[in-house]
């Protein structure tokens, strides 16, 4: 506290009392066809929000792509034109992205032309055509993005990670290369949307300026006639990371190197997950993180090193990612494991345990603020079959954890014993000093 | 809900958010915008300085100084913003744009106050030492590495474009800033810049989402009230005539900072016209290209402004829009196009002089020139055959949804509403803006896309430099 010029004293307020997690009003059923659908009110614009989660597990993930990519390029009775006029006339948009674990289709629309835009779904999502020169345009597009993605470093290291972690499981190849997606055809796309794209298993949530039971109506007379049965084909569970020697990849004259490490994590609902996100947020997981105030705030040695526990159906891990200046690569990496074994060997300091609380808590507040935040929030637990109530069950959680829970899980998740990574930099300018810090593997060759 | 069977495009939806604004008596503008029943809200303050305040010599200055406001102030240590926001539940961020710099936090509504104080804190004055500013120097070495000189099209096009379309150094130069003027950056200087430019007559703070106004504007006066007086700087003159009928441009020197760039054009006038320029990106897989030409001033000009805000969208939204059905599903000239306002891709953040800017991944071995031609053509083709009204309803609608869309965070109508204030004195403007983008009519769309000329064309190319 300090007085100004005029002898007033200014000092930190107190926070208020905090609001409790409200949850909005919502309606769910499942549809004779098997879809299940939610709907969920936020009117602070009006306008609706869409996602819809359909399994695609086992599906080849270069043929998924491309489906993804070519669902909206027309159908029986409408060229790709026509539905984008018709979107676009509702002042909305819908677009596919699809990764190992399903299709996601997202969009919005204003919320008075909600009917529009569930007819032009269904519409797709019953008789899309995927017209031979469309698909060969789109797949001309995807093999490109995928060859820029190849380019970028960010990408490598991650890709390389994810093949070292997943070895022979689907999680081992999240985007597929340019060569993969030319070799898949229009007819097999269109196979695979008869085989797979089905409302059995499928979630949509609905999310804005909308009467939930008016909605999930709306929703049954539009949707109610996607028909289709792929049977119940489910994700194999997935290794959890495994300790290794550090894989150090080669990009000569980098000015950077890319670092990726992965630490094993419970799967989405399990009760450590609360105290893990805490001993994450407390360890690298947000901007006042240990590692963040070391690596950026006190060496400058990174622009924003970053840790999150991501999930996945088969399984979940905490993944960090550091890109780090080629001359202090070494430093960086030997603070990184100092604070990994530090979250993992001595209990957190109480303080860290609240801010890190007040953080998880608040931020779920503010980012289901909006009816984006919240249509995305919704319709990744849908995809786990979770609902929002499975987020006051975690508030609760994160509200009860002790220090004690917080160290218990650092040590069973967090600790760099149980590390696997990367490392894509300039091996002639880094080498060196990693392997002067731990055990490395050596890939000559530049991958990138 | 309402269930419209109808066809046509939707009825323009309005906004209606609820705007009260007053100057403290320091000279500090409040823009106050309450949401009943939010449970978050938004705190932003935005500071009448940019890149293009910097002077010769300093590039990156602005970005630069924008790091130590984070860095500690009178009853802050360093680290302790992070720690009371964040550790209050919420988010922040600070971005340095060309004409302001925004400071930014979400918070759930119970940390209002505690957000005004860290505020009015560093508006009184930040710690500058000289271990934060060898510190942050340091960070923004690394940013500048990870998003401009270790990757693929690092910096295309905001900060490639610019010194193809100007000769004048605030319009022209890198606002990210070269190594050598960072590094030779002094403690001295930044608080001669603080005292310039972060004035509170040069500031404009904005709350917006669940409060009360009447218990808010307490805790301003409380908070703020008692921050020095000062007043605005002189604005920077950035005014320069457009490319027609200029002398040819002159390239600069290559930047010593950036090897992987080999600048190859010359800025001479390209084959239409105009300027281009092109350089070889050793990383890059596939080429791309960009092209921007100066519109009317958007603060002086705004009814002579939208018709542009709206061209970009007729040439660039979605599937049915002109531009991809041509060059991308018609032709297969590129993979990927987008069109917007002002090198940030904001339509209402920069004073004169600022632009419309196309651009377009190619695929590999294909051609910048062809693209551009055939953009040529389709703004021939917009201009000579006119806009069908459906056409522009549909595009109206998009438009207001996606206005709609940003501003349902608080935080985004917040900047939003800060930046109105601080260059227009209307943080209503927000309102009115879909009622002024329906009003423009297919006639003066046409008009702006027949002004946009391959010779008062800027336009810039990525050549491809890796085997992909």
């Amino acid at each position: 506290m300090s007085a100004d010029a005029n002898g007033r004293e200014h000092a930190l307020p107190d926070l208020g009392p905090a609001a409790p997690l409200a949850l909005p009003v919502r309606a769910e059923t499942v549809l004779p066809c098997g879809l299940t659908v939610v709907a969920i009110a936020r009117r602070t614009a009006p306008l609706v929000e869409l996602r819809l989660w359909v399994p695609m597990a086992l599906v080849d993930v270069a043929a998924g792509a491309l489906l993804a990519q070519t669902l909206f390029s027309g159908t029986g009775t409408r060229s790709a034109t026509e539905i984008a006029v018709e979107l676009q006339a509702a002042g909305g948009t819908l677009g596919g992205r699809a990764d190992p674990d399903r299709w996601l289709v997202s969009g919005h629309c204003l919320a008075s032309r909600l009917d529009r835009l569930l007819e032009v779904l269904a519409d797709v999502l019953g008789d899309a055509a995927y017209p031979e020169y469309e698909v060969s345009v789109e797949r001309g597009r995807l093999a490109d993005r995928a060859r820029v993605a190849l380019s970028q470093p960010s990408h490598v290291a991650r890709a390389e990670l994810l093949k070292r972690l997943y070895g022979d499981h689907p999680y081992a190849v999240e985007t597929p290369g340019p060569e993969r997606v030319n070799a898949v055809t229009a007819e097999e796309v269109r196979t695979l949307h008869g085989r797979r794209m089905c409302p059995g298993g499928a979630t949509l949530v609905l999310v804005g300026d909308l009467d939930p039971d008016d909605a999930v109506e709306l929703v049954a007379h539009r949707l109610g006639r996607w028909t289709g049965s792929c049977g119940d084909t489910r994700m194999p569970a997935a290794p959890p990371p495994s300790p290794g020697p550090l894989l150090l990849m080669d990009r000569p004259g980098a000015v950077q190197s890319s670092m990726r490490l992965a630490l094993p994590a419970p799967v989405r609902d399990h009760p450590d997950n609360a105290p893990l996100q805490l001993a994450n947020l407390i360890f690298g997981g947000y901007f006042c993180s240990r590692w963040m105030e070391n690596l950026r705030e006190d060496k400058g040695y990174s622009y924003g090193p970053s840790s999150v526990i991501d999930h996945s159906l088969g399984g979940s891990a905490v993944m960090l990612s550091a890109n780090v200046a080629t001359e202090v690569t070494a430093p960086a990496l030997v603070e990184t494991l100092y604070e990994l074994g530090r979250i993992a060997a001595l209990p957190p300091s109480s303080a860290e345990v609240e801010r890190a609380r007040r953080y998880a808590v608040g931020t779920l507040q503010v980012g289901m603020a909006t009816q984006a935040g919240l249509a995305g929030l919704a319709g990744t637990l849908a995809g786990f079959g979770l609902r929002l109530d499975y987020l006051a069950l975690h508030a609760e959680r994160l509200a009860s954890a002790t220090v004690e829970d917080v160290h218990r899980v650092a040590v069973t998740y967090l600790g760099p014993g149980h590390a696997s990574g990367v490392v894509l930099g300039d091996i002639e300018r880094i080498g060196r000093g990693i392997a002067a810090v731990t055990p490395v593997e050596i890939r000559q060759g530049s991958p990138i | 809900m309402t269930r419209m069977p109808a066809r046509e495009p939707a009825a323009v939806p309005r906004t209606g958010y609820r705007i009260e604004r007053f100057t403290l008596g320091n000279g500090l503008r409040v823009v106050l915008a309450p949401e009943d029943g939010s449970p978050v809200v938004g705190v932003a303050v935005v500071y009448g300085v940019g890149i293009r305040s910097e002077p010769e010599g300093r590039t990156g200055f602005a970005h630069l100084f924008e790091h130590l406001m984070f860095q500690g102030s009178a009853n802050l240590d360093k680290l302790a913003h992070f720690r009371h926001v964040q550790g209050a539940g919420g988010t922040f961020n600070g971005s340095t744009h060309l004409d302001y710099t925004e400071y930014v936090q979400t918070v759930p509504a119970h940390a209002l106050e505690r957000v005004l104080f860290l505020e009015a804190d560093r508006m009184r004055g930040p710690r500058l030492t000289p271990e934060n500013l060898r510190n942050q120097v340091d960070v923004v070495k690394e940013e500048i590495r990870v998003n401009v000189l270790g990757r693929p099209y690092g910096g295309f096009p905001w900060l490639r474009l610019p010194p193809v379309m100007f000769d004048t150094f605030p319009n022209a130069h890198d606002g990210y800033g070269s190594f050598e003027d960072l590094e030779a950056a002094g403690v001295e200087e930044a608080a001669e810049f603080f005292d310039r430019y972060y004035a509170c007559g040069n500031a404009v703070l904005s709350l917006t989402g669940g409060f009360s106004p009447e218990e808010a504007r307490r805790m301003v006066e409380r908070h703020f009230g008692d921050v020095p007086a000062r007043p605005a700087p002189p604005r920077p003159d950035l005014s320069e005539p457009g490319l027609s009928g200029r002398a040819p441009h002159r390239p600069g020197p290559p930047d010593p900072c950036r090897p992987e760039a080999r600048l190859s054009g010359s800025g001479r006038p390209g084959p239409a016209g105009g300027r281009h320029r092109s350089y070889v990106d050793e990383a890059a897989p596939t080429p791309m290209v960009a092209a921007a030409w100066r519109v009317p001033d958007p603060v002086a000009d705004l009814a002579g402004y939208l018709p542009y805000v709206v061209l970009a969208e007729v040439l660039t939204d979605g599937v049915s829009s002109r531009l991809v059905e041509r060059l991308i599903l018609k032709d297969r000239l590129a993979t990927g196009v987008s069109g917007y306002m002002g090198f940030m891709g904001d339509a209402f953040d920069a004073y004169d002089p600022t632009v419309l800017l196309l651009q377009a991944n190619l695929p590999a071995g294909g051609s910048a020139e062809r693209a551009l031609k055939a953009a040529d053509e389709e703004l021939d083709r917009l201009a000579d055959g006119g806009l069908p009204e459906s056409e522009l309803a549909r595009v109206r609608a998009r438009m207001i949804t996606l206005l709609l869309r940003q501003g349902d965070a608080v935080i985004h109508r917040g900047v939003r509403m800060a930046v109105l204030e601080l260059q227009r004195g209307n943080p209503a403007l927000l309102n009115e803006l879909p009622a002024l983008l329906t009003s423009v009519t297919p006639d003066q769309v046409t008009a702006a896309a027949a002004q946009l000329r391959p010779h008062r064309r800027a336009s810039i190319e990525v050549v491809a430099g890796r085997r992909g």
